[in-house]
Protein backbone atom coordinates (compact mmCIF):
# COMPACT_ATOMS: atom_id res chain seq x y z
CA UNK A 1 0.00 0.00 0.00
CA UNK A 2 2.61 2.34 1.11
CA UNK A 3 4.90 1.62 -1.59
CA UNK A 4 1.82 2.40 -4.21
CA UNK A 5 1.44 5.39 -2.78
CA UNK A 6 4.76 5.87 -3.17
CA UNK A 7 4.45 4.78 -7.06
CA UNK A 8 1.72 8.16 -7.50
CA UNK A 9 3.47 10.72 -9.51
CA UNK A 10 3.37 13.92 -7.54
CA UNK A 11 6.02 12.13 -5.19
CA UNK A 12 8.41 10.65 -7.84
CA UNK A 13 7.87 14.40 -10.07
CA UNK A 14 9.26 15.59 -6.54
CA UNK A 15 11.89 13.26 -6.07
CA UNK A 16 12.99 13.49 -9.40
CA UNK A 17 13.18 17.55 -9.05
CA UNK A 18 15.21 17.08 -6.28
CA UNK A 19 17.44 14.72 -7.75
CA UNK A 20 17.70 16.82 -10.75
CA UNK A 21 19.02 19.97 -8.63
CA UNK A 22 21.43 18.38 -6.28
CA UNK A 23 22.97 16.70 -8.90
CA UNK A 24 26.03 18.78 -9.39
CA UNK A 25 26.87 18.70 -5.38
CA UNK A 26 27.02 15.47 -5.52
CA UNK A 27 28.99 14.60 -9.16
CA UNK A 28 31.43 16.81 -11.20
CA UNK A 29 29.44 19.57 -12.26
CA UNK A 30 30.45 19.09 -15.99
CA UNK A 31 29.41 15.42 -15.79
CA UNK A 32 25.83 16.54 -14.42
CA UNK A 33 25.49 18.35 -17.26
CA UNK A 34 26.24 15.39 -18.99
CA UNK A 35 23.97 13.36 -17.66
CA UNK A 36 21.29 15.73 -18.05
CA UNK A 37 21.67 16.78 -21.70
CA UNK A 38 22.06 12.53 -22.17
CA UNK A 39 18.63 12.16 -20.27
CA UNK A 40 17.47 14.17 -22.64
CA UNK A 41 18.25 12.16 -25.52
CA UNK A 42 17.35 9.34 -23.77
CA UNK A 43 13.75 10.42 -23.22
CA UNK A 44 13.55 11.53 -26.96
CA UNK A 45 14.89 8.05 -28.64
CA UNK A 46 12.33 6.65 -26.06
CA UNK A 47 9.77 8.27 -28.11
CA UNK A 48 9.98 6.59 -30.95
CA UNK A 49 11.93 3.28 -29.71
CA UNK A 50 9.08 2.70 -26.42
CA UNK A 51 6.00 4.57 -28.05
CA UNK A 52 6.23 4.36 -31.49
CA UNK A 53 8.26 1.04 -31.85
CA UNK A 54 10.84 2.69 -34.00
CA UNK A 55 14.32 1.78 -33.03
CA UNK A 56 16.24 4.68 -34.56
CA UNK A 57 20.17 3.93 -34.93
CA UNK A 58 20.85 7.04 -36.54
CA UNK A 59 19.65 9.74 -33.74
CA UNK A 60 23.56 11.11 -33.40
CA UNK A 61 22.95 12.92 -37.08
CA UNK A 62 20.30 14.98 -34.71
CA UNK A 63 22.58 15.62 -31.39
CA UNK A 64 25.83 16.13 -33.27
CA UNK A 65 24.70 18.38 -35.94
CA UNK A 66 22.56 20.52 -33.73
CA UNK A 67 25.51 20.40 -31.59
CA UNK A 68 27.38 22.28 -34.66
CA UNK A 69 24.76 24.51 -35.53
CA UNK A 70 24.68 25.95 -32.16
CA UNK A 71 28.09 26.30 -31.73
CA UNK A 72 27.87 28.12 -35.25
CA UNK A 73 25.36 30.27 -34.32
CA UNK A 74 27.16 31.57 -30.78
CA UNK A 75 30.73 31.35 -32.31
CA UNK A 76 29.16 33.94 -35.50
CA UNK A 77 26.48 35.74 -34.26
CA UNK A 78 27.20 36.12 -30.86
CA UNK A 79 23.58 35.98 -29.46
CA UNK A 80 23.10 34.41 -26.05
CA UNK A 81 23.19 31.08 -25.45
CA UNK A 82 19.91 30.02 -25.09
CA UNK A 83 19.20 31.38 -28.80
CA UNK A 84 21.66 29.04 -29.79
CA UNK A 85 20.69 25.86 -28.10
CA UNK A 86 17.23 26.32 -29.69
CA UNK A 87 18.40 27.40 -33.21
CA UNK A 88 20.73 23.48 -33.25
CA UNK A 89 17.25 22.17 -32.09
CA UNK A 90 15.26 23.89 -34.96
CA UNK A 91 18.08 22.80 -37.24
CA UNK A 92 17.99 19.03 -36.06
CA UNK A 93 13.66 18.85 -36.60
CA UNK A 94 14.54 20.65 -40.15
CA UNK A 95 17.19 17.72 -41.03
CA UNK A 96 15.03 15.63 -39.83
CA UNK A 97 11.55 16.40 -41.89
CA UNK A 98 13.97 14.55 -45.06
CA UNK A 99 15.74 11.74 -42.90
CA UNK A 100 12.15 11.15 -41.39
CA UNK A 101 10.22 10.84 -44.62
CA UNK A 102 12.32 8.29 -46.49
CA UNK A 103 12.76 6.44 -42.98
CA UNK A 104 9.71 5.72 -41.21
CA UNK A 105 7.96 3.79 -44.11
CA UNK A 106 10.71 1.19 -43.20
CA UNK A 107 10.52 -1.27 -40.25
CA UNK A 108 12.34 -2.89 -37.59
CA UNK A 109 15.60 -3.65 -38.91
CA UNK A 110 15.67 -1.62 -41.94
CA UNK A 111 14.48 1.63 -40.18
CA UNK A 112 16.65 1.33 -38.06
CA UNK A 113 19.50 0.56 -41.16
CA UNK A 114 18.20 3.22 -42.75
CA UNK A 115 18.51 5.80 -40.27
CA UNK A 116 21.96 4.55 -39.36
CA UNK A 117 23.18 4.96 -42.53
CA UNK A 118 21.80 8.62 -42.94
CA UNK A 119 23.60 9.58 -39.86
CA UNK A 120 27.00 7.71 -41.69
CA UNK A 121 26.35 10.26 -44.20
CA UNK A 122 25.76 13.69 -42.21
CA UNK A 123 29.27 12.46 -40.30
CA UNK A 124 31.26 11.91 -43.34
CA UNK A 125 29.60 15.74 -44.51
CA UNK A 126 30.96 16.64 -40.84
CA UNK A 127 34.09 15.22 -41.32
CA UNK A 128 34.77 16.63 -45.21
CA UNK A 129 33.33 19.71 -44.25
CA UNK A 130 35.98 21.48 -42.32
CA UNK A 131 35.79 24.48 -43.15
CA UNK A 132 32.87 24.72 -40.36
CA UNK A 133 33.04 22.16 -38.49
CA UNK A 134 36.95 21.72 -37.63
CA UNK A 135 36.87 18.51 -39.18
CA UNK A 136 38.84 16.72 -36.78
CA UNK A 137 40.16 19.02 -34.14
CA UNK A 138 36.26 19.97 -34.17
CA UNK A 139 34.61 23.44 -33.64
CA UNK A 140 36.12 24.64 -31.08
CA UNK A 141 35.92 27.84 -28.83
CA UNK A 142 32.31 28.00 -28.37
CA UNK A 143 30.57 30.72 -25.94
CA UNK A 144 28.44 31.05 -23.53
CA UNK A 145 27.19 34.44 -23.28
CA UNK A 146 23.64 35.28 -21.26
CA UNK A 147 23.86 38.61 -21.29
CA UNK A 148 27.39 38.95 -19.49
CA UNK A 149 26.53 37.17 -16.88
CA UNK A 150 29.60 35.08 -15.83
CA UNK A 151 28.63 31.36 -16.36
CA UNK A 152 32.17 30.31 -17.22
CA UNK A 153 31.45 27.71 -13.39
CA UNK A 154 30.48 24.62 -14.91
CA UNK A 155 28.35 24.58 -11.36
CA UNK A 156 26.30 27.36 -12.64
CA UNK A 157 25.93 26.72 -15.71
CA UNK A 158 24.53 23.49 -15.06
CA UNK A 159 21.56 25.73 -13.43
CA UNK A 160 21.58 28.16 -16.41
CA UNK A 161 20.56 24.95 -18.81
CA UNK A 162 18.45 22.55 -16.92
CA UNK A 163 15.88 24.51 -17.43
CA UNK A 164 16.30 23.69 -21.11
CA UNK A 165 16.79 19.67 -19.84
CA UNK A 166 13.41 20.25 -17.76
CA UNK A 167 11.49 21.93 -20.41
CA UNK A 168 12.64 19.57 -23.42
CA UNK A 169 11.67 16.61 -20.85
CA UNK A 170 7.94 18.07 -20.07
CA UNK A 171 7.48 18.25 -23.38
CA UNK A 172 8.20 14.39 -24.12
CA UNK A 173 6.20 13.94 -21.38
CA UNK A 174 3.41 15.66 -22.54
CA UNK A 175 3.47 14.00 -26.04
CA UNK A 176 3.09 10.70 -24.30
CA UNK A 177 0.40 11.64 -22.61
CA UNK A 178 -1.41 13.61 -25.24
CA UNK A 179 -4.21 11.96 -27.81
CA UNK A 180 -1.59 12.29 -30.31
CA UNK A 181 0.66 10.22 -27.96
CA UNK A 182 -2.37 7.63 -27.51
CA UNK A 183 -2.50 7.64 -31.16
CA UNK A 184 1.60 6.31 -31.65
CA UNK A 185 0.77 3.42 -28.93
CA UNK A 186 -1.62 2.50 -31.04
CA UNK A 187 0.87 2.76 -34.17
CA UNK A 188 3.44 0.31 -31.69
CA UNK A 189 0.71 -2.32 -30.89
CA UNK A 190 -0.97 -2.58 -34.45
CA UNK A 191 -0.22 -0.06 -37.34
CA UNK A 192 -2.57 -2.35 -39.75
CA UNK A 193 -5.41 -1.54 -36.79
CA UNK A 194 -4.44 1.81 -36.85
CA UNK A 195 -4.71 2.55 -40.35
CA UNK A 196 -7.93 0.93 -40.61
CA UNK A 197 -9.74 3.54 -38.00
CA UNK A 198 -8.26 6.30 -40.56
CA UNK A 199 -5.20 7.58 -39.30
CA UNK A 200 -2.44 7.88 -41.53
CA UNK A 201 0.33 6.71 -39.58
CA UNK A 202 3.35 7.44 -41.43
CA UNK A 203 2.39 10.93 -41.38
CA UNK A 204 2.12 10.64 -37.23
CA UNK A 205 5.33 8.74 -37.55
CA UNK A 206 6.93 11.46 -39.20
CA UNK A 207 5.65 14.04 -36.71
CA UNK A 208 6.96 11.90 -33.56
CA UNK A 209 10.10 11.55 -35.73
CA UNK A 210 10.79 15.05 -36.27
CA UNK A 211 9.86 16.30 -32.79
CA UNK A 212 11.96 13.90 -31.24
CA UNK A 213 14.71 14.82 -33.52
CA UNK A 214 14.55 18.25 -31.80
CA UNK A 215 15.02 17.25 -28.19
CA UNK A 216 17.51 15.63 -29.26
CA UNK A 217 19.02 18.55 -30.81
CA UNK A 218 18.02 20.31 -27.39
CA UNK A 219 20.15 18.34 -25.56
CA UNK A 220 23.36 17.68 -27.97
CA UNK A 221 23.34 21.72 -28.40
CA UNK A 222 23.77 22.02 -24.47
CA UNK A 223 26.41 19.27 -24.51
CA UNK A 224 28.14 21.17 -27.15
CA UNK A 225 27.78 24.93 -25.07
CA UNK A 226 28.30 22.95 -21.93
CA UNK A 227 31.94 21.37 -23.69
CA UNK A 228 32.75 24.47 -25.27
CA UNK A 229 32.75 22.53 -28.38
CA UNK A 230 31.31 20.57 -31.05
CA UNK A 231 33.05 17.08 -32.07
CA UNK A 232 32.91 14.38 -34.17
CA UNK A 233 32.06 12.22 -31.88
CA UNK A 234 28.56 13.53 -31.20
CA UNK A 235 28.12 12.64 -35.05
CA UNK A 236 28.86 8.97 -34.77
CA UNK A 237 27.40 5.91 -34.70
CA UNK A 238 28.52 5.40 -31.11
CA UNK A 239 26.42 8.13 -29.64
CA UNK A 240 23.49 6.61 -31.40
CA UNK A 241 24.49 3.62 -29.77
CA UNK A 242 24.66 5.01 -26.55
CA UNK A 243 21.45 6.58 -26.29
CA UNK A 244 19.46 3.11 -27.56
CA UNK A 245 21.59 1.61 -24.84
CA UNK A 246 20.37 4.24 -22.06
CA UNK A 247 16.67 3.86 -23.41
CA UNK A 248 17.04 -0.29 -23.01
CA UNK A 249 19.23 -0.02 -19.44
CA UNK A 250 16.70 2.66 -18.13
CA UNK A 251 13.88 0.85 -19.12
CA UNK A 252 11.87 0.90 -23.00
CA UNK A 253 8.97 3.03 -22.41
CA UNK A 254 8.88 4.24 -19.61
CA UNK A 255 10.44 8.03 -20.45
CA UNK A 256 12.24 8.30 -17.04
CA UNK A 257 14.23 5.26 -17.64
CA UNK A 258 16.25 6.96 -19.76
CA UNK A 259 17.52 9.91 -17.21
CA UNK A 260 18.18 6.71 -14.82
CA UNK A 261 20.04 4.94 -18.10
CA UNK A 262 21.90 8.64 -18.84
CA UNK A 263 23.29 9.03 -15.08
CA UNK A 264 24.24 5.17 -14.79
CA UNK A 265 26.45 5.42 -18.50
CA UNK A 266 27.46 8.66 -17.73
CA UNK A 267 29.35 8.82 -14.49
CA UNK A 268 30.31 4.87 -15.14
CA UNK A 269 32.85 6.76 -18.24
CA UNK A 270 33.65 9.00 -16.16
CA UNK A 271 34.94 7.48 -13.34
CA UNK A 272 36.60 4.76 -15.95
CA UNK A 273 38.34 7.27 -17.61
CA UNK A 274 39.53 9.53 -14.78
CA UNK A 275 40.89 5.62 -13.22
CA UNK A 276 42.96 5.89 -16.84
CA UNK A 277 40.72 3.42 -18.21
CA UNK A 278 40.92 3.34 -22.20
CA UNK A 279 38.49 0.28 -23.34
CA UNK A 280 35.57 1.86 -21.40
CA UNK A 281 33.46 0.24 -23.91
CA UNK A 282 33.73 -3.48 -22.73
CA UNK A 283 32.80 -2.19 -19.23
CA UNK A 284 29.79 -0.58 -20.29
CA UNK A 285 28.97 -3.50 -22.22
CA UNK A 286 29.32 -5.86 -19.89
CA UNK A 287 27.17 -4.16 -17.18
CA UNK A 288 24.33 -3.63 -20.23
CA UNK A 289 24.39 -7.33 -20.90
CA UNK A 290 23.81 -8.09 -17.09
CA UNK A 291 21.38 -5.87 -17.03
CA UNK A 292 19.21 -6.72 -19.48
CA UNK A 293 19.78 -10.64 -18.56
CA UNK A 294 18.74 -9.75 -14.79
CA UNK A 295 16.42 -6.57 -14.93
CA UNK A 296 14.13 -7.33 -18.18
CA UNK A 297 12.64 -4.38 -18.58
CA UNK A 298 15.08 -2.05 -17.63
CA UNK A 299 16.13 -0.53 -14.26
CA UNK A 300 13.31 1.81 -14.42
CA UNK A 301 10.45 -0.45 -15.61
CA UNK A 302 11.73 -2.82 -13.35
CA UNK A 303 11.43 -0.74 -10.07
CA UNK A 304 8.43 0.78 -11.28
CA UNK A 305 6.87 -3.38 -11.68
CA UNK A 306 7.81 -3.78 -8.07
CA UNK A 307 6.45 -0.39 -6.97
CA UNK A 308 3.01 -1.22 -8.23
CA UNK A 309 2.51 -4.41 -6.73
CA UNK B 1 -30.89 14.83 -56.44
CA UNK B 2 -32.42 11.83 -55.61
CA UNK B 3 -30.75 9.26 -52.94
CA UNK B 4 -29.18 6.45 -53.51
CA UNK B 5 -31.83 4.02 -54.37
CA UNK B 6 -32.68 0.88 -52.66
CA UNK B 7 -30.43 -1.87 -53.85
CA UNK B 8 -28.43 -0.24 -56.25
CA UNK B 9 -24.73 -1.04 -55.74
CA UNK B 10 -22.73 0.71 -52.77
CA UNK B 11 -20.16 -1.26 -53.23
CA UNK B 12 -18.71 -2.30 -56.51
CA UNK B 13 -15.70 -4.69 -57.72
CA UNK B 14 -15.04 -4.88 -61.17
CA UNK B 15 -12.13 -7.39 -62.70
CA UNK B 16 -9.82 -7.00 -59.49
CA UNK B 17 -7.29 -9.24 -59.55
CA UNK B 18 -4.51 -9.65 -57.45
CA UNK B 19 -1.18 -11.64 -58.01
CA UNK B 20 1.64 -12.54 -55.63
CA UNK B 21 4.71 -13.54 -57.31
CA UNK B 22 2.64 -15.04 -60.53
CA UNK B 23 0.11 -16.87 -57.93
CA UNK B 24 -3.17 -15.25 -59.15
CA UNK B 25 -4.93 -15.29 -55.40
CA UNK B 26 -7.98 -12.90 -56.63
CA UNK B 27 -8.61 -13.64 -60.30
CA UNK B 28 -10.89 -10.99 -62.04
CA UNK B 29 -13.19 -10.53 -59.45
CA UNK B 30 -16.36 -8.54 -60.10
CA UNK B 31 -18.70 -7.78 -56.70
CA UNK B 32 -21.66 -5.62 -55.99
CA UNK B 33 -22.67 -5.04 -53.19
CA UNK B 34 -26.30 -3.48 -52.99
CA UNK B 35 -26.96 -0.99 -51.01
CA UNK B 36 -28.39 -2.16 -47.69
CA UNK B 37 -28.04 -5.46 -47.78
CA UNK B 38 -25.45 -8.41 -46.12
CA UNK B 39 -23.52 -9.90 -48.72
CA UNK B 40 -22.04 -13.08 -47.60
CA UNK B 41 -18.43 -14.34 -49.17
CA UNK B 42 -17.61 -17.52 -48.87
CA UNK B 43 -15.55 -20.35 -50.02
CA UNK B 44 -12.75 -23.00 -48.96
CA UNK B 45 -10.10 -21.98 -47.26
CA UNK B 46 -7.63 -20.24 -49.45
CA UNK B 47 -9.67 -19.07 -51.96
CA UNK B 48 -8.86 -15.39 -51.84
CA UNK B 49 -11.63 -14.19 -49.62
CA UNK B 50 -9.20 -12.10 -47.08
CA UNK B 51 -7.00 -11.26 -49.92
CA UNK B 52 -10.45 -9.56 -51.44
CA UNK B 53 -11.22 -7.59 -48.22
CA UNK B 54 -8.05 -5.97 -48.57
CA UNK B 55 -7.76 -4.63 -51.96
CA UNK B 56 -11.48 -3.23 -50.80
CA UNK B 57 -9.82 -1.71 -48.37
CA UNK B 58 -6.62 -0.50 -49.55
CA UNK B 59 -4.36 -2.70 -47.53
CA UNK B 60 -3.46 -4.30 -50.91
CA UNK B 61 -2.76 -2.59 -54.53
CA UNK B 62 -5.06 -4.64 -56.73
CA UNK B 63 -2.94 -6.04 -59.76
CA UNK B 64 -5.81 -4.48 -61.96
CA UNK B 65 -9.25 -4.15 -61.76
CA UNK B 66 -11.23 -0.74 -59.77
CA UNK B 67 -13.14 -0.77 -56.83
CA UNK B 68 -16.06 1.96 -56.12
CA UNK B 69 -17.73 3.48 -52.82
CA UNK B 70 -20.87 4.88 -53.98
CA UNK B 71 -18.96 7.98 -56.18
CA UNK B 72 -15.50 7.64 -55.08
CA UNK B 73 -13.03 4.94 -56.79
CA UNK B 74 -11.24 3.11 -54.33
CA UNK B 75 -8.23 1.07 -56.11
CA UNK B 76 -4.65 2.63 -55.01
CA UNK B 77 -6.00 4.52 -52.45
CA UNK B 78 -4.42 4.05 -48.45
CA UNK B 79 -6.20 1.95 -45.91
CA UNK B 80 -6.84 4.98 -43.86
CA UNK B 81 -8.18 7.03 -46.70
CA UNK B 82 -10.89 4.09 -47.57
CA UNK B 83 -11.53 3.84 -43.95
CA UNK B 84 -12.12 7.81 -43.94
CA UNK B 85 -14.46 7.64 -47.46
CA UNK B 86 -16.63 5.33 -45.22
CA UNK B 87 -15.65 1.33 -45.60
CA UNK B 88 -14.88 -0.18 -41.79
CA UNK B 89 -13.60 -3.54 -41.61
CA UNK B 90 -12.49 -6.01 -38.53
CA UNK B 91 -10.04 -8.76 -39.02
CA UNK B 92 -9.78 -12.09 -39.47
CA UNK B 93 -7.46 -12.26 -36.47
CA UNK B 94 -8.84 -10.45 -33.55
CA UNK B 95 -6.46 -7.09 -33.85
CA UNK B 96 -6.60 -4.74 -31.22
CA UNK B 97 -3.83 -2.17 -29.04
CA UNK B 98 -2.76 -4.20 -26.33
CA UNK B 99 -2.33 -2.04 -23.71
CA UNK B 100 -5.83 0.09 -23.88
CA UNK B 101 -9.04 -0.57 -22.67
CA UNK B 102 -12.28 -1.20 -25.12
CA UNK B 103 -13.27 2.57 -23.63
CA UNK B 104 -9.47 3.87 -25.16
CA UNK B 105 -10.22 2.31 -28.25
CA UNK B 106 -13.34 3.22 -28.90
CA UNK B 107 -13.16 6.56 -28.07
CA UNK B 108 -9.74 6.19 -30.49
CA UNK B 109 -11.75 5.54 -32.82
CA UNK B 110 -14.40 8.21 -33.03
CA UNK B 111 -11.16 10.87 -33.13
CA UNK B 112 -9.97 9.70 -36.15
CA UNK B 113 -12.12 12.31 -37.89
CA UNK B 114 -11.66 14.87 -35.69
CA UNK B 115 -7.88 15.87 -36.09
CA UNK B 116 -7.57 15.93 -32.15
CA UNK B 117 -5.03 13.23 -32.57
CA UNK B 118 -2.57 15.70 -33.72
CA UNK B 119 -2.79 17.62 -30.54
CA UNK B 120 0.88 16.11 -29.24
CA UNK B 121 0.45 19.95 -26.63
CA UNK B 122 -2.97 18.95 -25.02
CA UNK B 123 -3.96 16.53 -22.52
CA UNK B 124 -5.14 12.84 -23.31
CA UNK B 125 -8.00 13.65 -21.45
CA UNK B 126 -9.01 15.38 -24.31
CA UNK B 127 -10.28 12.60 -25.43
CA UNK B 128 -12.86 12.46 -22.47
CA UNK B 129 -15.30 14.13 -25.06
CA UNK B 130 -15.68 10.82 -26.85
CA UNK B 131 -16.25 9.06 -23.65
CA UNK B 132 -19.86 9.14 -24.28
CA UNK B 133 -20.34 7.91 -27.28
CA UNK B 134 -17.84 5.15 -26.97
CA UNK B 135 -19.86 4.14 -24.21
CA UNK B 136 -22.84 4.15 -26.09
CA UNK B 137 -21.16 2.44 -28.64
CA UNK B 138 -19.95 -0.69 -25.44
CA UNK B 139 -23.37 -0.60 -24.88
CA UNK B 140 -24.71 -1.35 -28.27
CA UNK B 141 -22.21 -4.80 -28.55
CA UNK B 142 -22.39 -6.13 -24.68
CA UNK B 143 -19.63 -4.82 -23.94
CA UNK B 144 -21.02 -1.99 -21.12
CA UNK B 145 -19.13 -2.67 -17.88
CA UNK B 146 -16.21 -4.25 -19.58
CA UNK B 147 -14.84 -0.59 -21.11
CA UNK B 148 -11.88 -0.37 -18.34
CA UNK B 149 -10.68 -3.94 -18.57
CA UNK B 150 -7.32 -3.83 -20.59
CA UNK B 151 -8.41 -5.05 -24.32
CA UNK B 152 -5.61 -8.13 -23.91
CA UNK B 153 -7.34 -9.16 -20.54
CA UNK B 154 -10.85 -9.28 -22.41
CA UNK B 155 -12.57 -12.84 -23.82
CA UNK B 156 -12.03 -14.30 -27.10
CA UNK B 157 -15.80 -13.30 -28.06
CA UNK B 158 -15.80 -9.99 -26.15
CA UNK B 159 -12.46 -9.05 -27.91
CA UNK B 160 -14.67 -9.86 -31.12
CA UNK B 161 -17.48 -7.88 -29.81
CA UNK B 162 -14.90 -5.22 -29.64
CA UNK B 163 -13.79 -5.46 -33.30
CA UNK B 164 -17.25 -4.94 -34.02
CA UNK B 165 -18.08 -1.88 -31.96
CA UNK B 166 -14.50 -0.36 -33.78
CA UNK B 167 -15.94 -0.66 -37.14
CA UNK B 168 -19.16 0.98 -35.77
CA UNK B 169 -17.28 3.95 -34.52
CA UNK B 170 -16.29 5.25 -37.88
CA UNK B 171 -19.91 5.41 -38.72
CA UNK B 172 -19.51 3.35 -42.02
CA UNK B 173 -21.44 3.21 -45.15
CA UNK B 174 -20.41 -0.55 -45.24
CA UNK B 175 -19.04 -3.19 -42.99
CA UNK B 176 -16.78 -5.46 -43.92
CA UNK B 177 -16.54 -8.49 -41.24
CA UNK B 178 -13.85 -11.24 -42.08
CA UNK B 179 -15.28 -14.16 -40.44
CA UNK B 180 -16.73 -12.72 -37.34
CA UNK B 181 -17.61 -15.56 -35.90
CA UNK B 182 -14.84 -17.85 -36.14
CA UNK B 183 -13.08 -20.23 -33.65
CA UNK B 184 -16.70 -19.42 -31.61
CA UNK B 185 -19.00 -21.89 -29.84
CA UNK B 186 -22.80 -22.01 -30.72
CA UNK B 187 -23.61 -19.78 -27.89
CA UNK B 188 -21.70 -16.97 -29.08
CA UNK B 189 -21.65 -17.44 -32.71
CA UNK B 190 -26.04 -17.50 -31.72
CA UNK B 191 -25.41 -14.37 -29.98
CA UNK B 192 -22.99 -12.52 -32.84
CA UNK B 193 -25.63 -13.17 -35.60
CA UNK B 194 -28.00 -11.38 -33.15
CA UNK B 195 -25.60 -8.77 -32.65
CA UNK B 196 -24.97 -8.37 -36.19
CA UNK B 197 -28.91 -8.08 -36.85
CA UNK B 198 -29.42 -5.43 -33.79
CA UNK B 199 -26.28 -3.00 -35.15
CA UNK B 200 -27.55 -2.99 -38.40
CA UNK B 201 -30.70 -1.74 -38.00
CA UNK B 202 -29.51 1.46 -35.65
CA UNK B 203 -29.31 5.42 -36.52
CA UNK B 204 -32.23 5.10 -38.72
CA UNK B 205 -31.47 3.17 -41.97
CA UNK B 206 -30.00 -0.37 -42.52
CA UNK B 207 -25.91 -0.52 -42.62
CA UNK B 208 -24.44 -2.54 -45.75
CA UNK B 209 -22.56 -5.54 -44.40
CA UNK B 210 -20.58 -7.70 -46.64
CA UNK B 211 -18.98 -11.20 -44.34
CA UNK B 212 -17.07 -13.97 -44.61
CA UNK B 213 -18.88 -16.47 -43.34
CA UNK B 214 -17.74 -20.37 -42.80
CA UNK B 215 -20.87 -21.26 -40.83
CA UNK B 216 -23.90 -21.71 -43.50
CA UNK B 217 -26.30 -21.33 -40.75
CA UNK B 218 -25.05 -17.80 -39.84
CA UNK B 219 -24.63 -17.25 -43.64
CA UNK B 220 -28.58 -18.21 -44.00
CA UNK B 221 -30.15 -16.52 -41.11
CA UNK B 222 -28.07 -13.39 -41.90
CA UNK B 223 -27.21 -13.17 -45.85
CA UNK B 224 -29.27 -11.23 -48.63
CA UNK B 225 -26.86 -12.53 -51.36
CA UNK B 226 -23.79 -14.97 -50.92
CA UNK B 227 -20.66 -14.45 -53.82
CA UNK B 228 -18.88 -18.39 -53.60
CA UNK B 229 -15.51 -17.81 -54.66
CA UNK B 230 -13.22 -20.48 -55.46
CA UNK B 231 -9.12 -20.07 -56.46
CA UNK B 232 -9.65 -16.24 -57.05
CA UNK B 233 -12.73 -16.56 -59.13
CA UNK B 234 -16.71 -16.86 -58.64
CA UNK B 235 -17.66 -19.46 -58.83
CA UNK B 236 -21.72 -18.48 -58.55
CA UNK B 237 -23.81 -15.67 -57.63
CA UNK B 238 -27.10 -15.38 -56.02
CA UNK B 239 -29.46 -15.56 -53.11
CA UNK B 240 -28.43 -17.93 -50.49
CA UNK B 241 -31.35 -20.80 -51.48
CA UNK B 242 -30.27 -20.63 -54.91
CA UNK B 243 -26.89 -21.09 -54.57
CA UNK B 244 -27.18 -23.80 -51.84
CA UNK B 245 -29.01 -26.35 -54.29
CA UNK B 246 -25.75 -25.42 -57.26
CA UNK B 247 -24.28 -28.37 -57.38
CA UNK B 248 -21.21 -26.29 -58.21
CA UNK B 249 -20.98 -25.02 -55.07
CA UNK B 250 -21.69 -28.32 -53.46
CA UNK B 251 -19.04 -30.10 -54.85
CA UNK B 252 -16.35 -27.41 -54.20
CA UNK B 253 -17.75 -25.62 -51.07
CA UNK B 254 -20.34 -26.76 -49.23
CA UNK B 255 -19.81 -30.45 -49.27
CA UNK B 256 -17.60 -30.10 -46.69
CA UNK B 257 -18.77 -26.98 -44.92
CA UNK B 258 -18.72 -28.35 -41.94
CA UNK B 259 -15.09 -29.50 -42.04
CA UNK B 260 -13.85 -25.57 -43.52
CA UNK B 261 -12.06 -23.13 -41.30
N1 LIG C 1 0.81 -11.82 -48.76
C1 LIG C 1 0.71 -12.97 -49.47
N2 LIG C 1 1.77 -13.44 -50.14
C2 LIG C 1 1.69 -14.58 -50.86
N3 LIG C 1 0.57 -15.31 -50.96
C3 LIG C 1 -0.53 -14.90 -50.31
C4 LIG C 1 -0.52 -13.71 -49.53
N4 LIG C 1 -1.76 -13.54 -49.00
C5 LIG C 1 -2.50 -14.57 -49.42
N5 LIG C 1 -1.78 -15.38 -50.21
C6 LIG C 1 -2.27 -16.59 -50.87
O1 LIG C 1 -3.45 -16.26 -51.55
C7 LIG C 1 -4.40 -17.29 -51.42
C8 LIG C 1 -5.67 -16.75 -50.86
O2 LIG C 1 -5.49 -16.45 -49.48
P1 LIG C 1 -6.63 -15.78 -48.60
O3 LIG C 1 -7.14 -14.59 -49.30
O4 LIG C 1 -6.09 -15.59 -47.25
O5 LIG C 1 -7.72 -16.91 -48.58
P2 LIG C 1 -9.03 -17.07 -47.71
O6 LIG C 1 -9.20 -15.86 -46.86
O7 LIG C 1 -10.12 -17.25 -48.70
O8 LIG C 1 -8.84 -18.30 -46.88
C9 LIG C 1 -3.78 -18.38 -50.57
O9 LIG C 1 -3.25 -19.37 -51.42
C10 LIG C 1 -2.66 -17.65 -49.86
O10 LIG C 1 -1.59 -18.52 -49.59
MG1 LIG D 1 -9.27 -15.59 -44.75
Amino acid sequence: MILSRLAGRPVLLVIGLVAALLLPWFVYPPVALDIACWALFAAAVDLLLGFTGLLSFGHAAFWGSAAYATGLIAVHSGLPFPVAVLGGAAFSAVLAVPIGYLSIRLRGIYFAMVTLAFAQMVYFVANQWRDVTGGENGLQGIPRDFFGVDLSDPFFFYYAGLPFILAGLFVAWRIVRSPFGRVLVSIRDNSARARALGYSIDRYKLLVFVLSAALSGLGGGLFAIGHGFASLDGVYWTTSGQAVMMVVLGGIGTLWGGAIGAALIVELNDRLATAGFQETGIITGAIFIVVVLVFRRGVWGTARTLLER
Amino acid sequence: MAGPVPGSPVLAARGLVREFRGFRAVDGVDLDVAEGSVHALVGPNGAGKTTLFNLLTGFLKPTAGSVRLGPHELAGRSPEHVARLGLARSFQITSLFAELTPLQHVELALAGRTGLGWRFWRSDKALRRFSGRAAELLEQVGLDGHGATPAGALAYGRKRALELALALALDPKVLLLDEPTAGMGVEDVDRTVRLIQRVRETGGRTLTVVMVEHNMSVVSSLADRVTVLQQGRVLVEGPYAEIRHDPRVVTAYLGDSNAAH
